[in-house]
Formats: structure tokens, sequence, C-alpha cells
């Protein structure tokens, strides 16, 4: 028995096109909010030695995490990436927590244990990702497979760089994923770079979304750009995947505003890419739509990002405040402890 | 009462746990229709169906990673290994996913993994091994090598109920072996990890070992009491976290220790038992630390090559005399 499956396009449930305006703001407050919580986190606590460590930062890639995760259930779960830090906003993590994370505080997601995006907390459902990339494919497997084996209607959102889909880990999760019917969403932020590697030396197919067939799954190639692309898409998936069909993959084509990480000038880059993908700016975009169809004015976005900078400068200030673990700490939680 | 093999202890021990918690399932390579390759499994996919026992592409990776995932949403998974050599390719899910995250973000991740290891089966460089230590060197994990069909049992039902990942290492060579089987309680019971067996009393000389090479230990102590040589043998059973207090207790009172294990020498359990033991109890030593271990190749798959490799009571008889003359 052969099943085909057309590469790019998703067996879609019906779905409104547009989320209704109260998402819309929702989704453009998340995508502000991390698009300052990074800038603050690169461009003022690293720069000013107070966050120490590898940084990286999605800027350009917002819409991506806060366009997949937004209309998460609570019970769901998410296995972000290191440019996702919408999702974590999206999921419950304060904005405290995450400078503490940065700044190795004690009240830090980790406790001071690990750095920057290496953040996870099961009270919001939130799976923390490690170094090692496409680690994150084959647990979200698991986590869907616990859905299914105990019979529940929950999802998992899985993401994952372009990058990451050379490691043996990302084909062995999502064809495991795959055969196991597992209720996976997996999103991947090609954002055309991993490290210094553009997509040409990193796969010899045009797009990730091509290999979806091979695994038995429906692709779907979105602009990761369109937050509301983004969303529709992922609406879709998690509605197949929650309808007990099985995962599905969706390619969202955005590119890395940044180096890798704060150290890296990207120099590699050529100049007119970064000036093509400035004008697709995903913040701006859904800005600009909203103005043009009266549903935001420049009045509101500006008190908008009044409240975000107060909510920032707050948490950072206390952040700063928090104290460091101790050093000792270092030896506790290898393995359970009683209470 | 009948003798139960090593490997029926195994299947036992899982069933049994399936029965007790719902939470417990198995997924492997070839363990739900074929009960597995050394039928580790067998009977489990009829009893508990398709949704607990779960066949799965050959990724031992995705295999551990969706182990990891179940366990973090509350299960507790029994992942198969098909052969401890085939670990290797899910070290990386091991090592830095499951032994990590209690430590990073307060997420346990109680996964058993079950993984038929060691040689003496004409099994060659890839069926053979013994990759014990590159799990007793990471931090966050628990090792355990069991010996005896009571212990193959009792370790692994406290494996599976314990809140941390357990590496499982089955020696296949006890498996249906006559002398590894046991008469097993009908009751309920664990063996704790962590602690180790003393499974013959001496006071002349100690022997610290684990696995298949117990064996060899006792048949060699055996051997040696006709000769005047009153040897103690002690199983760790647990590498991680292992049996201090058993071992310098032993040493204390012999004031003379071989290490013996199946494993290749340099970075095997000898050099840290030896570590220990310079630093604990060095003056109670009345000789040199010996160690008696594989060398260091691969497992050669020839018989002759293979009986060479393996260290065998010949090798234990001529260190043990070497050691009680000194």
């Amino acid at each position: 028995m052969t099943k085909t499956v057309d590469p790019h396009i998703l067996a879609m449930a019906q779905r409104p096109a547009l989320p209704p305006r109260e998402t819309q703001l929702k989704i453009l407050y998340y995508m502000k909010v991390v698009r300052e919580l990074e800038n603050r986190i690169e461009r003022k606590l690293y720069r000013q030695g107070k966050i120490l460590g590898g940084v990286y930062v999605g800027r350009g890639q917002e819409a991506i995490a806060v366009g997949s995760c937004i209309d998460l259930r609570a019970d769901d779960v998410v296995c972000p990436s290191h440019r996702d830090m919408g999702a974590f906003l999206i999921r419950g993590m304060s904005l405290r927590t995450i400078f503490a994370q940065y700044m190795g505080r004690k009240t830090g997601a980790t406790k001071g244990k690990d750095s920057n995006m290496h953040m996870g907390s099961l009270e919001h459902n939130l799976i923390a990702f490690i170094s090692m990339l496409g680690d994150n494919v084959p647990v979200a497997a698991g986590i869907g497979l616990s859905f299914k084996m105990r019979g529940q209607d929950r999802v998992v959102v899985c993401s994952f760089g372009d990058g990451a889909t050379s490691r043996g880990d990302w084909h062995e999760g999502l064809n495991m994923a795959s055969v196991l019917k597992c209720p996976v969403v997996f999103i991947c932020n090609n954002n055309q770079y991993a490290y210094s590697t553009p997509l040409e030396r990193q796969m010899a197919v045009e797009n990730v979304a091509d290999r979806a067939p091979a695994y038995g799954m429906p692709g779907e190639i979105v602009d990761g750009n369109d937050v509301i692309a983004v969303w529709n898409a992922s609406q879709r998936a998690i509605d197949y995947a929650r309808s007990g069909n099985g995962p599905s993959l969706i390619e969202c084509k955005t590119f890395r505003m940044t180096g890798h990480s704060a150290h890296d000038d990207a120099s590699y880059v050529p100049q007119e890419l970064f000036e093509y993908w400035e004008t697709r700016d995903p913040i701006r975009r859904l800005e600009r739509t909203l103005v043009q169809q009266n549903m935001l004015s420049d009045a509101v976005i500006a008190e908008m990002e009044k409240g975000i900078n107060a909510e920032i400068d707050e948490a950072i200030a206390i952040a700063e405040k928090d104290p460091y673990p101790e050093p000792e700490d270092c030896l506790r939680d290898v393995y359970f402890e009683e209470q | 009462m009948a003798l139960t093999t090593y490997v029926e202890a195994i299947r036992q021990g899982i069933s049994e746990e399936m029965e007790r918690d719902d939470n417990v399932f198995v997924l492997g390579e070839d363990v739900g229709i074929y009960g597995g390759a050394f039928k580790a499994t067998a009977g489990l996919l009829e009893k508990f169906g398709e949704t607990r026992v779960i066949d799965t592409p050959i990724s031992e990776s995705a295999i551990v990673g969706a182990a990891i995932g179940a366990a973090l949403m509350g299960l507790r998974p029994i992942a198969e290994m098909q052969f401890a050599d085939f670990i290797s390719c899910a070290f990386d899910q091991i090592v830095n996913f499951a032994a990590k995250c209690r430590y990073r973000w307060g997420a346990g991740i109680p996964i058993v993994v079950r993984a038929p290891s060691g040689g003496g089966i004409h099994g060659g460089p890839f069926h053979s091994q013994n990759p014990e230590m590159h799990f007793v060197h990471t931090p966050g994990l628990k090792v355990v090598c069991p010996s005896t069909a009571y212990d193959a049992k009792g370790l692994l039902k406290a494996a599976i109920r314990d809140p941390d990942p357990v590496i499982f290492f089955e020696h296949k060579f006890l498996y249906r072996w006559p002398r590894a089987k046991e008469e097993l309680p009908s009751d309920d019971y664990i063996v704790p990890i962590g602690k180790a067996a003393l499974r013959r009393t001496g006071s002349e000389i100690s022997i610290v070992t684990y696995g298949a090479m117990v064996y060899v230990a006792l048949d060699a102590a055996t051997e040696l009491a006709k000769e005047g040589i009153d040897v103690e043998v002690l199983d760790l059973r647990s590498l991680l976290p292992f049996d201090k207090e058993a071992v310098l207790e032993s040493v204390k009172k012999t004031n003379k220790v071989i290490l013996l294990h199946e494993d290749t020498r340099t970075g095997g359990f000898a050099g840290e038992l030896a570590a220990l033991i310079s630093e604990e109890a060095f003056d109670y030593l009345d000789g040199p630390i010996r160690r008696i271990t594989a060398p260091d190749t691969p497992v050669p798959f020839s018989p002759p090559m293979e009986e060479f490799f393996l260290p065998k009571i010949s090798d234990v008889l001529r260190v043990t005399r070497e050691l009680h003359a000194y």
C-alpha cells in the first residue's frame, strides 16, 4: 500500500483566513515584546557585560513562534528552538525569569545551571532545548506518542532551524513521528543560514518541506515573515494533529537579521539580503496591515510600545537585583533529591 | 520450585511492572510481534496490546528521544536497544538530553534503557561490547549490570520505579545460561540500585567484579580454596552509583584486591576502583592493586581470539596466586 501526499499542502480543515482582531493585537504585542526583549539582551545587557556566554536572538523571525503558538491550548506542549522567544512568553514564562536566566541568577528558569534560550518549564508545558540541534524532534515525537497512548487530544509544536534538518535525529524523529502517527506540528524556521553556512551548503533540495512527503506527512511552505500566514498554516496543522491524523511540517521562510550569535558580525551575509528582508519585517508588516484595516492607530502602537518598555524596564531592574545561586548549588539536582 | 532464567526474570520484571503501573510501556526494535531479539519482551504484546508494546523503526536515537518525551509527560518508558553495541547511536539523547534535564530545569527523566551487552557468544565486534563506561562517566545517569536472575528482575523493577534515567546492561551470555538461573520469590521485590552483593566470603584476597565475570571469579575462588587461598568475591551489581562502602569494607578486611571486568582495560571501571582504594584504603593494602580485564582491542570474532580476549579462570588463578605470594 502506498500513500501519496501532496508535497506542499496540508490536508486542510476549513479555517478562517484571519484571526480575530483581538488575536491579531495579541500577536503584535508578543512580537514587539520579543523584539524589545531581545534588543535589550543583545544590544544592551550583553554589551554591558551583564550577560555572559552565548546570546542568540530571533530578530526578524518573531512571527514564527508567535504565529504558531498563540492559539495553542495550555495543555499543549511546545518544544522551542533557539530563536523562538515568543513561545516562552506566550506560554507564560515571565520577563523577569527570562532576564534572570540570561544573567545566571538563581531566579532564572534553570537557576543558573544553564544559559540563554535553554529554558524549560513543565508547568508551562515548555520543553528545554539543548545545543544539539534537532534533538527535540524525537523528544517531541515521544510527547505526542504519550498523548496518543492516553487518548488525549493534545498536540506538540516542535521548532527547529534549517541547519537542524541536517541532523540524523531530525530525520529519525520525523520518520518515527509519522510511523507512530504522533500529533506533532513540526515548524522549521528556515532563516537561510546555519551560523555561517548558507542553505545551499546545508541541503541539496530547495525546500525543507520537500522532505515531508518522504516521511509520509503533509508539508507546507509559508512566508515566515507574514505572521497571519504562519498562524493560518499552524491552525490547520494543529487541527490536523488534534484530529488524529499525525504530524505535519510547516516550513517558514524567513531571514536571520543578525549574526548567529551576539559575537558574530555576519560579514559573510551579502548586505543586499539584509536590505531586502528589512523591507519584509514581520512586525511592521502586521502594523501596516492593521492600520490600513483601521484596526489599529499609531497612537495605540505608541501606547503599546510604552507599556512594553515599562514592563521590560521593571523586569530587568528586578532581575539585576536577583541573587546568584550559591556556588555549591552546582552539586544539587544531578539526581532526584527528597525535598 | 522451578528455576527461572535471567532473560525470563527480565521478562517477568517488565510484565509485573506493566501490570502494576499503567504508565510503564515498552518501545524498541522488534519488541512487539517478535518479542525482542532475545525474547525478553515475548508475550507482552499479546498481554498489553500495541499501545504499550511499541515496535519502532531502526532508530536508536529516536527510540531514546521518544522515551524521553513520553517520560516528560509522566510515562515510564522502557526502551530496548537490540544490542548494547547499538546504544552508541543513542549516545547523544542519553548523555545530553536525558542525563541533564533534571540538573538544568528540574525535569526528571524516568526512563530505562535496556541494553544486552557482553561477549562469549561469538557475536564479533558489534554484538559483544561492554559500553558501560561511556555512561558511568555521565553524571545524571544510573548504570546497573546484574549477574543473576534474581538481581536482573529486582534491579529492573528498581530501575523502572527510579525517578532518573537508568542504563540497564543485561549480560546476554547469562540470558539462558543454566548457572544464572535462580528460584525467584513469588512476591514483589526490588534490588536497590547502588548496593553490592557479597557472593563469597573470604579472608585473604578480594575480587571485586560485576556481570558475567562474577562466575569466573567464583570458579577461580573454588579452585584457589583447594590450594588454601581464601578469596572473597564482591559483585558490584551497580556501577553508578556504586557501593563504595562494600568495596572498602572488603579491602580493609582482606588487604589485597583484584579488580576484574570484561570491559577493556584503559578507562575501565577497575581504574576508578583502584583510585578509590588508593585514596581511602591505602594503609590497609598489603600488595599492589591488580586488574584483570579484556585487552584494549575491539571484541574479536574467531573463537580462539575471543577466548583469548575475555578474562577467564586461568587469568584469575595466575593473578591471585601472584598477589597471594606477594
